[in-house]
């Protein structure tokens, strides 16, 4: 095993179980304490980008994860702002994650609350992620690069976290010209202030414990470090525990599980689109908005292709319908023609970026 | 002198590593990163490696140098 697991690492895995299950207690949907995949669609949803009525709300955890980070770098003299490492690239593979984890209906981060809530089409979800991580590593060992970014001025690393203040100010002071869902899951949520200071201090120690789910295998398979990856295995184990204390965990089960489908091939190969393209970006989504707080333009505008991602997969229905019971009838979910062929193009895009930006061996 | 400056993570480490097999295990590799994030991956993966590190830091960017334990 490689070097010392740093305390932080740990000490932000709890808190992350701990706060996730709060969240889901004061009224977030069930095992979506923190999902960054969901809330971003959520966001899309509340700018009107798409119209799924049931997933439109301003999620304050998002601006909270990305100002947690700000204020965190600001005083570590770690907010560097840098840019130019193909962003359009980026933007492109941003989307692309989004639409996979969709599929799957759940960022990385979801993915493990989801296992720590008893879902077994979660754990299919993790295998699928680990064959998209490990796709990842073999272009990384090819000398995949998407060119290095280079300093720039402030405001290029004010713009993104900027832009989303900016926007949730205007959403507490005039809620009505957003679009807010009535029923479904984007109508349930913990107080705002609680989502936010949940938000800020995740984003704060995400900021100082590099905490990041597609890390954490990537590292371990790479470099034999565990470091990112007890983090991982912290939220797992706390949500676990949280689940059992308040009294919702009822087991391991692929069955009526919350805001999730049993079709097992696709959340395998949801995730897998979402893990190798995460190892792309250097970052599963929640890493990708922490360095957006700490002035990267380039995460900046992976986020901003993540909420295109988001939008695109509810406006063309790509993103997976969870199974539901109708008439005392067990229905199983899944994603429709166009999703799956949307999965399809996703590999076959990432395979092309993969390709193309391997640097050639001295 | 390897130059991680600007490179997403976990490439500067992937480039440590790929310099540290190519070049045998030299006796000393210095590498240039711009990250703090950077200098802790490295700095796990080299002592981990048998290298000792030691950091300078001017304007922003860090110089490792990784000694052969």
């Amino acid at each position: 095993m490689n070097g010392r697991i740093k305390i932080s690492v740990i000490a932000a895995g709890a808190v992350v179980g701990i706060l996730a299950t709060a969240l889901t207690v004061l009224g977030n949907p069930a095992n979506m304490g923190f999902c960054i995949a969901c809330f971003i669609r959520d966001i899309a949803g509340a700018l009107k980008l798409h119209s799924a009525k049931p997933v439109q709300y301003f999620r304050p955890e998002i601006v909270g994860l990305v100002a947690g980070s700000m204020i965190m770098s600001l005083g570590y003299k770690e907010f560097r702002p840098r840019a130019g490492s193909s962003p359009a690239t980026r933007f492109v593979l941003g989307a692309f994650v989004m639409m996979g984890a969709l599929v799957f209906l759940g960022c990385p981060l979801r993915m493990v609350i989801r296992m720590g809530g008893g879902d077994l089409n979660a754990f299919v979800g993790l295998a699928g992620f680990f064959a998209g991580i490990l796709t990842g590593i073999f272009f990384l060992k090819k000398g995949f690069t998407l060119k290095r970014a280079y300093e720039v001025k402030g405001t290029e690393g004010f713009a993104v976290p900027g832009v989303l203040i900016l926007m949730f100010i205007l959403f507490l002071l005039v809620p009505s010209i957003f679009a807010l869902s009535e029923e479904g899951p984007g109508s349930r949520y913990a107080p705002v202030l609680v989502s936010l200071a949940a938000g800020l201090i995740v984003g704060a120690l995400s900021q100082r414990s590099r905490l990041c789910m597609v890390g954490g295998m990537r590292d371990a398979v790479m470099f034999r470090d565990f470091n990112l990856l007890s983090g991982f295995a912290v939220i797992f184990i706390t949500v676990l525990l949280g689940n059992i204390i308040t009294g919702s965990f009822t087991g391991f089960s692929t069955l009526s599980q919350p805001v999730s489908h049993s079709s097992q091939l696709w959340n395998f190969l949801g995730m897998a689109l979402a893990g190798w393209g995460s190892v792309l970006l250097g970052g599963c989504p929640l890493r990708q908005l922490i360095l957006t707080g700490e002035g990267n333009g380039d995460s900046g505008v992976t986020v901003l292709g993540m909420l295109m991602g988001t939008a695109l997969s509810h406006n063309f229905g790509l993103a997976g319908s969870a199974d539901s019971v109708t008439d005392g009838v067990y229905k199983v979910g899944g994603i429709s023609t166009a999703g799956k062929a949307t999965v399809f193009t996703g590999f076959a895009v990432l395979l092309v970026i993969s390709i193309t930006n391997c640097r050639s061996k001295k | 002198m390897i130059d991680a400056r600007g490179q997403s993570c976990p490439i500067p480490v992937v480039m440590v590593q790929e310099a540290v097999k190519r070049e045998g295990f030299p006796a000393e590799l210095r590498v240039l990163v711009d990250a703090r994030v950077c200098v802790e991956n490295i700095t796990r993966f080299a002592s981990f490696q048998g290298y000792t590190v030691s950091v300078e830091e001017a304007s922003g960017e860090y110089t490792m140098t990784l000694k052969r334990k």
